[in-house]
């Protein structure tokens, strides 16, 4: 018997690589004849397209040359609504909208060709707030603006106001917020007639770019392949914007005959592609003297921008997870994901969730003080216990226990202790100090039905050495997919970590195992992976494989099998955990199988002169079900919570009529080693029993929570509550001035 | 302007080639020379991807002018790759969790060598200070303050803090 593999911290499968510099991302890979692309894009953010100049000064004869007219299916980006154009056709609705393409051998030309191509707008009336867009005075999208209107009601919560013994309101907003993956978006394509479209490039959904490639160039399944190179961080925000990308190169490469090349530089990156929603929260809670939740009701609205892309999904995460992890009788939430003028908002790690934990969070602190309580003992008051019901009426059936993460969370961080000793000394120092705690949850795979929607498949393949190789387009981007399917595979057949190797997602060769997003890599993508490997495990043992059978003996299998019968291959199918339901019309049932649950605590301080922020220390105390990997487990929440400290403090995307105005890491900050404080991660593991060994999700869990957590922090340590996020130095001052005005 | 003949020694290799006069050290790195395993960021100095050693300084080679490299001695990953003296740092970036994504850490194993090689036990301050200029989105820096830590102080081959 080999020792287990599962809780070991084995080295990332493809690290060397990574450390030698010998993965290759897109930018790496030259092809032969291959040529540049580049994307002109539109100058205005609502209007009807003129005319399209072209500066004579360039001989455009040597340039490829794609305008809408030039896409052989439907112009559109294939995903929910289908009503994202690839190329705008007569009118533009954001900012940096693509308009044309341009191909050329020489990169320095091509630029100064993009720079000649002039766009002539005739302008029309635009909309760049979730206020206007509301008002609906100038209509952008549809009949009203909304790509998406949700309602969860729970209990009676107009019955329950009268009832209460203290009501508080609460309003919060959210800003943008840029995924800022340190590799640039890009994609190479080579295509024609005959042998159909490959693309190339850095992404988390190979059969999302696979699908709107095949509507965009009328193609059928197996005439478009795509492949996913070694990718450098997504965050989400390589979900679904290479769509987009991969359909600019495979266009100019389906015209020019050539290999084609995009390579988004970083300030097109940021101000092209997608970014976290902004956001605005309505909280209204009714509780009882005793500090019981009576009602909420929570008015949810994320701004879209101009097209629908993954709003609706986006928005029903937010919208599920805006009531928290507490027991409230009597719960309604409303919720709409709005169009304005701005490039449309995606995918970034939490998908939704952070927008609505943020207002819970901050308002849970407004209450609690309300009501005379300590932020801790409120939440304690209130959390979700097993048997109750979560906002939309799901039953938790599995053993939580949130008051033990809480007590954890408080002694890791010397929580009452800090709290009274900052109270004492802060009086009028400079530096004032404070701590701050957040209590979140975060539903594993997709919302709903979504996963049975989805029907993921996996495989798992064996050479006749026993060497084993898994079939799935989940894709690595950092977080650590090859490693621990690697080690979950390995641990269900009993063989060495090395012997297990994993595909590069190619749609050619890979089934759809699902896209790499909303925590489900590890626990549903996982678990397939374990059934296939058990599902070959269960084809050996018919053939002669010993039931304790050591690595050799498995291989000894292996041979034998193969040379009877050929390919020993094994598949999965994805299965819903038993009495899981989910009704879409009234948004009630099992929003999720399941759930991880944390509490964070951010200890802040607050210069008083430079009106700086800082966090001094952070503990994250979560239940992931069963820990794989140590290591990597703690690198996702330690960069989880770097990135939600980014988002609380620093990050923040200034918008000019519908534009990032500040497209550049220069202007954009986001954490960097000077500014991480210690990170404490704990973690109280209950497997979960439809895991692959007990696991659930965990990578967008801890972008939930630090945010709040140091809002409230700040709150503590200057009495200056906050309600947008990012807290800069320049809105601490502002809130500063005004309490001493 | 025509191009301008430059020559170099990249990683103990002479080389010499015609470049444009404003290209960038970078370019030349990645595409003159093939040499990808150095990468680009945000082209303005700002994430470190890109960081190469000149004459053993460590700088961001998108802000140098590749005339301003003639005659100089550059090391980029590759050259670090072959160095037998500098395992410890590959295996403590490996066990400690210090590489993610992969596209910062060229750029960090070239800081990390250039801090290390003037201060072989570096203080964390002294780390968070060497490894400023380098951003990193996925790991939140302190799996790489860790790597680099363990690196310095030469610690036997162990599984990092779990």
């Amino acid at each position: 018997m080999v020792q287990s593999l599962i809780g070991v911290s084995v080295p990332r499968k493809e690290g060397r690589d990574k450390l030698t510099g010998k993965a290759l991302y897109v930018d790496d890979l030259r092809f032969e004849g291959m040529i540049y692309g580049a994307t002109v894009r539109s100058p205005a953010p609502r209007g009807r397209i003129k005319a399209i100049r072209f500066d004579p000064q360039i001989s455009w004869a040597e340039f490829t040359i794609v305008r809408a007219s030039d896409i052989p299916g439907a112009n559109h980006i294939a995903l929910i609504t289908n009503d994202q154009p690839c190329l705008a056709d007569s009118v533009v609705n954001h900012p940096e909208e693509p308009v044309l393409l341009l191909a050329h051998p020489d990169r320095y030309l091509l630029e100064e060709a993009r720079r000649a191509v002039t766009v002539e707008i005739d302008p029309l009336p635009a909309v760049f707030s979730i206020e206007e867009s509301l008002r609906g005075d100038t209509i952008v999208w549809g009949d009203d603006n909304v790509f998406q209107k949700l309602g969860v009601e729970k209990g009676n919560v107009d019955s329950a106001w009268s009832d209460a013994d203290l009501i508080v309101e609460g309003e919060y907003t959210t800003g943008a917020q840029e995924q800022l993956y340190i590799e640039p978006q890009g994609m190479i394509a080579t295509g024609s007639a005959e042998w159909g479209v490959t693309v190339w490039g850095s992404m988390q959904c190979p059969y999302y770019v696979h699908k709107a490639l095949k509507t965009l160039f009328g193609l059928p399944d197996e005439k478009v392949r795509i492949i996913q190179t070694e990718t450098g961080g997504g965050f989400g925000g390589k979900e679904e914007y290479p769509s987009m990308i991969a359909a600019h190169a495979a266009l100019l490469a389906w015209k020019s005959g050539q290999p084609v090349k995009i390579i988004y530089d970083r300030a097109e990156d940021m101000a092209a592609t997608t970014k976290r929603h902004p956001s605005r929260t309505r909280h209204r809670t009714a509780v009882s003297r005793d500090g019981k939740l009576l009602a909420m009701e929570i008015d949810f609205v994320i701004d879209g921008g101009a097209y629908c892309t993954l709003s609706p999904v986006v928005l029903s995460r937010g919208t599920i997870h805006a009531a928290g992890p507490y027991q409230c009788p009597n719960v309604r939430i409303t919720s709409r994901a709005v169009a304005t003028s701005a490039p449309p908002h995606g995918a970034f790690r939490g998908f939704g969730a952070p927008q609505s934990i943020f207002a819970l969070e901050r308002q849970m602190d407004k209450v609690a003080a309300a009501l005379g309580l300590e932020p801790d003992e409120f939440r304690r008051r209130n959390f979700l216990k097993t048997g109750e019901t979560t906002a939309t009426g799901q039953v938790i059936r599995e053993e939580i226990d949130l008051a033990a993460l809480l007590d954890r969370a408080l002694r890791e961080s010397d929580y009452h202790a800090k709290q009274a000793r900052f109270a004492r000394e802060n009086g009028r120092n400079r530096i004032r100090r404070g701590m701050g705690l957040a209590a979140f949850f975060h539903g594993a795979g997709f919302t709903g039905s979504g996963e049975r929607n989805l029907a993921s498949v996996v495989e798992v393949e064996a050479t006749a050495e026993g060497r084993i190789r898994i079939l799935a387009s989940s894709t690595e981007m950092g977080q650590g997919t090859n490693t621990i399917l690697t080690q979950i595979a390995a641990e269900t057949l009993g063989v060495p970590y090395e012997w297990v190797a994993i595909a590069q997602p190619d749609t050619g060769e890979v089934p759809n195992s699902g896209p790499t997003v909303a925590s489900r890599t590890c626990m549903v993508v996982g678990r397939l992976v374990e059934s296939a490997a058990l599902g070959l495990k269960q084809t050996l043992l018919g053939a002669g494989l010993g039931s304790d059978d050591s690595p050799e003996g498995f291989a000894r299998a292996c041979r034998e099998y193969t040379a009877r019968r050929g390919v020993l291959r094994a598949r999965s199918h994805y299965e819903a955990p038993p009495g899981v339901s989910w009704d879409d019309e009234k948004y009630q049932g099992d929003a999720y199988g399941t759930y991880a649950w944390a509490v964070h605590v951010a200890e802040v301080s607050v210069d008083t002169v430079t009106c700086e922020a800082s966090v001094e220390d952070f503990v994250a105390v979560q239940e992931v079900g069963r820990v794989i990997h140590p290591v990597l487990a703690r690198g996702q929440i330690e960069g989880g919570v770097a990135q939600a400290i980014g988002y609380a403090l620093y990050e923040n995307v200034v918008w000019r009529d519908g534009r990032m105005a500040n497209a550049q890491m220069t202007n954009y900050i986001i954490p960097t080693a000077a500014d991480v404080p210690p990170i404490r991660v704990i973690f109280e593991e209950r497997p979960y029993p439809y895991g692959p060994m007990g696991a659930k999700g965990i990578g967008e869990l801890p972008m939930d929570g630090p945010a709040p957590a140091i809002l409230n922090a700040i709150e503590s340590a200057t009495g200056i509550s906050l309600a947008s996020l990012p807290a800069t130095p320049e809105a601490l001052m502002a809130a500063l001035e005004q309490v001493h005005a | 302007m025509p191009k301008v003949p430059i020559a170099l020694s990249v990683n103990g290799e002479r080389r010499a080639f015609a470049a444009w006069p404003m290209a960038r050290l970078l370019d030349v790195i990645r595409q003159e020379l093939g040499l990808t395993g150095t990468k680009e960021g945000c082209g303005e100095g700002e994430c470190g991807a890109c960081s190469v050693l000149l004459d053993g300084r460590l700088v961001n080679s998108c802000l140098v002018p590749a005339r301003q490299a003639d005659g100089a001695e550059i090391t980029t990953i590759e050259g670090i790759a072959r160095r037998r003296e500098w395992d410890g740092v590959r295996k403590a970036f490996l066990d400690c969790g210090g590489a993610q994504c992969g596209i910062c850490t060229p750029g960090m194993i070239l800081a990390t060598v250039s801090l290390l090689g003037q201060n072989p036990n570096p203080s964390e301050a002294d780390v968070r200070r060497a490894l400023a200029g380098n951003l990193c989105r996925c790991t939140g820096y302190l799996r790489i303050f860790e790597a680099v830590a363990r690196a310095g102080r030469r610690n036997p081959p162990g599984e990092c803090l779990q």
